[in-house]
């Protein structure tokens, strides 16, 4: 006895997808390395010394041994011209010069500079014996849930929940549209919805492995982990999974060539790439536009995701962001069955 | 009188400018194989899309084991068996998953396996669709239009591209679903292949039915059993054969030279030589053959049933 239809087609689809190493890569292996880049490039590091010159004369040398006390200086003696061309040149961003008095030269636009200031400073009046009035103590934080990695990780995770759902999802529709297999199917006791369910369920057995590679990744590399619930981590992921898929059909309801819904997928998802916070936190934008950006899917996504893996909260703090991607993926998935063609 | 297998009245399609269908009637049989036979662009591949159901009409009526699309579709593409002029399927399935698949749709149907051999696919079974060639993919095409045991299988244009010993194969295998009592309607550019599998022919041009028989009806249409074709130089006008001979029954013209269409070739042959001589021009080729369907199409429409 053969398997049910949806079964047959649902695994027809997922072997359509594991014999396209390409989309393999793009779906498992890209996030991997977008993730391992930006967190090395952003890791959290103690902050470089900075450079600032003393220039050459009777005071440079007792000057020197109260600078180089300073954790936070780099200090390096030159004369007057080399001084003042690197100080132009941006290699230093301090010069002290003037002996006894000393000159501080800097651009006060510069906050390297303005710290710069204050070291030198703080460092010569020690040195001079000035005395500290009241003793203050320092607490450093670098608190796992509050780095860039683990802002980035949550985000970069939704940017590719939306690519592989609308991809996944939308080339292989358009593809089949333009074989005129779709055309062959419909031309058998075929259900057309379960056509287009084999489509979701495939993405979402796929989208399982892609969230646990990526945050296992994350996890034994970056130490990155999820403070709230795994179900309802797993949950949204699954939400999201829908609600991107459904955009994909949608978008993929009628074009009847790569280029074409190559061009509509670009125009659904650069605006999200850039306002929905993948990389950086859309709290920077004007407050009349985050509504807006706010009801857009991926923002969603990203802000439930964040929630759950940062902030560890449970569905009463993510309902909103949870039931704006419900909405999303509900009405897409409508609207592409009545749009959807099958020549 | 039983229900026809395929029955359709007054069917119209326009696209734009273009009337693709322009009033074609047919009636095809239970157990009947059916061919429509027309040039390119004739309209064979829309009416048989309408017929299955593909294409709406924008005018006419059609019943199919006497039903209608509109509120049987369920019940009739169980019942259909189907291989569209340009098939595609997805390159990374094998051909057995290909099968297999299309079986899932139906409620019953052959074992993929069985088939398989059938068709002698069966070295091809774990190979993948996309590594197939031509012929490989016209025989997976009709092994999915066979795999729910159809009642009726549309077949448009299925030896295109064949080469003889597939095309052989794939006649032995239309001949083996009638045997069966299957009903056929298949549409094809070649004579040959008309006439061996059909029961019945139309022969369509511009969306309509021109003519319509069996073989041999058709071919005696002609009313002359055998045709002569020469070229001469320089080229001869139509007035120079008008009286040939007793049995002459007219001409068309060819490329680069005429067709005559006679009774009795011991009688015409010598005249024609005679008749070209006197006219002072020079016979470059002459060739006979027993008249075929593609006389009866040129003879009809004054072109050629293929592109030359
Ligand atoms: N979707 C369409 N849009 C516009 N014109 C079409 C469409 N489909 C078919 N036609 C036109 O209708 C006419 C009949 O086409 P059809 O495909 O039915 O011919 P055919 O007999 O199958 O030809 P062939 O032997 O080349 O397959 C052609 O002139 C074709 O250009
Ligand atoms: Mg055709």
């Amino acid at each position: 006895m053969p398997e049910p239809a949806i079964i047959e087609l649902t695994k027809a689809r997922m072997r359509e997808f594991i014999r396209e190493p390409e989309a393999v890569f793009w779906v498992f292996a890209f996030p991997m390395v977008l993730t391992l880049a930006l967190g090395f490039a952003f890791r959290s590091k103690p902050p470089d010394r900075i450079p600032v010159a003393v220039v050459a004369g009777p005071h440079a040398a007792e000057q020197m041994a109260a600078l180089a006390k300073s954790p936070a200086l780099l200090p390096r003696v030159m004369d007057e011209a080399a001084a003042a061309a690197q100080l132009r040149t941006g290699k230093v961003s301090m010069l002290i010069g003037g002996g006894a008095e000393p000159l501080y030269r800097f651009d006060a636009t510069r906050p390297d500079a303005r710290t710069a200031r204050l070291e030198v400073d703080d460092a010569l009046q020690r040195a001079a014996g000035r005395q500290d009035l009241i003793k203050a103590r320092e607490e450093r934080v670098s608190e796992q849930g509050s780095r860039y990695i683990d802002f980035l990780v949550p985000g970069l995770l939704g940017m590719n929940l939306m690519g592989t759902g609308m991809w996944g999802v939308g080339f292989s529709i358009v593809n089949a549209r333009m074989k005129k297999l779709l055309k062959r199917l419909i031309a058998t006791p075929m259900r057309k919805t379960e056509y287009l369910l084999a489509q979701f369920f495939s993405r979402l057995i796929f989208l399982v492995f892609e969230v646990v590679f990526l945050i296992a990744f994350a996890w034994i590399v970056f130490n990155v982990r999820v403070h709230g619930s795994f179900v309802t981590f797993g949950v949204i992921t699954l939400i999201g999974g829908f609600a991107f898929s459904g955009i994909g059909l949608l978008v993929a309801s009628r074009a009847r060539t790569i280029e074409a819904v190559s061009g509509m997928m670009n125009l659904v998802m650069v605006p999200m790439w850039i306002g929905s916070g993948v990389f950086f936190s859309y709290e920077r934008f004007p407050d009349a536009a985050k509504p807006f950006i706010r009801a857009l899917p991926l923002t969603a996504l990203n802000d439930a995701l964040r929630g759950v893996m940062n902030d560890g909260s449970g569905w009463a703090q993510v309902w909103m962001p949870v039931a704006i991607l419900v909405a999303w993926g509900g009405i897409s998935f409508a609207l592409a069955l009545k749009l959807f063609k099958w020549q | 009188m039983a229900d026809a297998a395929i029955h359709c009245r007054g069917l119209k399609k326009y696209f734009s400018d273009v009337k693709a269908v322009d009033g074609l009637d047919l009636r095809v049989e239970p157990g009947e194989c059916f061919g429509l036979l027309g040039p390119n662009g004739a309209g064979k591949t829309t009416t048989i899309e309408i017929l299955e159901g593909l294409q709406p009409p924008d005018g006419g009526d059609v019943e199919v084991l006497g039903r209608r699309w509109k509120g049987d579709e369920r019940e009739l593409r169980e019942r259909i068996g189907i291989s569209l002029q340009e098939t595609q399927f997805t390159d990374k399935l094998t051909v057995f998953e290909t099968l297999t698949l299309f079986r899932s749709f139906y409620r019953e149907g052959h074992d993929p396996d069985e088939l398989l051999r059938r068709l002698t696919l069966e070295e091809k079974r774990d190979a993948r669709v996309g590594k197939l060639s031509g012929g490989q993919k016209q025989r997976l095409a009709v092994a999915c239009a066979l795999i729910g045991m159809p009642d009726i299988l549309f077949l448009d244009e299925p030896t295109t591209g064949l080469d003889p010993q597939s095309r052989l194969q794939l006649w032995q295998v239309v001949t083996e679903f009638r045997a069966n009592g299957g009903t056929v309607l298949l549409t094809t550019h070649y004579m040959d292949e008309a006439e061996r599998l059909c029961d019945r022919i139309a022969i369509v041009d511009h969306g309509k039915v021109i003519a319509l028989g069996t073989p041999k009806e058709l071919i005696a249409k002609l009313e002359a059993p055998n045709i002569i074709e020469f070229t001469s130089e320089p080229a001869l006008p139509e007035e120079t054969f008008a009286n040939l001979c007793e049995g002459y029954h007219g001409c068309a013209k060819r490329a680069d030279g005429w067709q005559l269409r006679v009774d009795s070739l011991a009688e015409a042959v010598p005249r024609l030589i005679a008749v070209v001589e006197k006219s002072g021009a020079k016979l470059r080729t002459l060739s006979t053959h027993a008249a075929t369907l593609e006389d009866l199409f040129v003879a009809m429409t004054g072109r050629e049933l293929r592109d030359a």
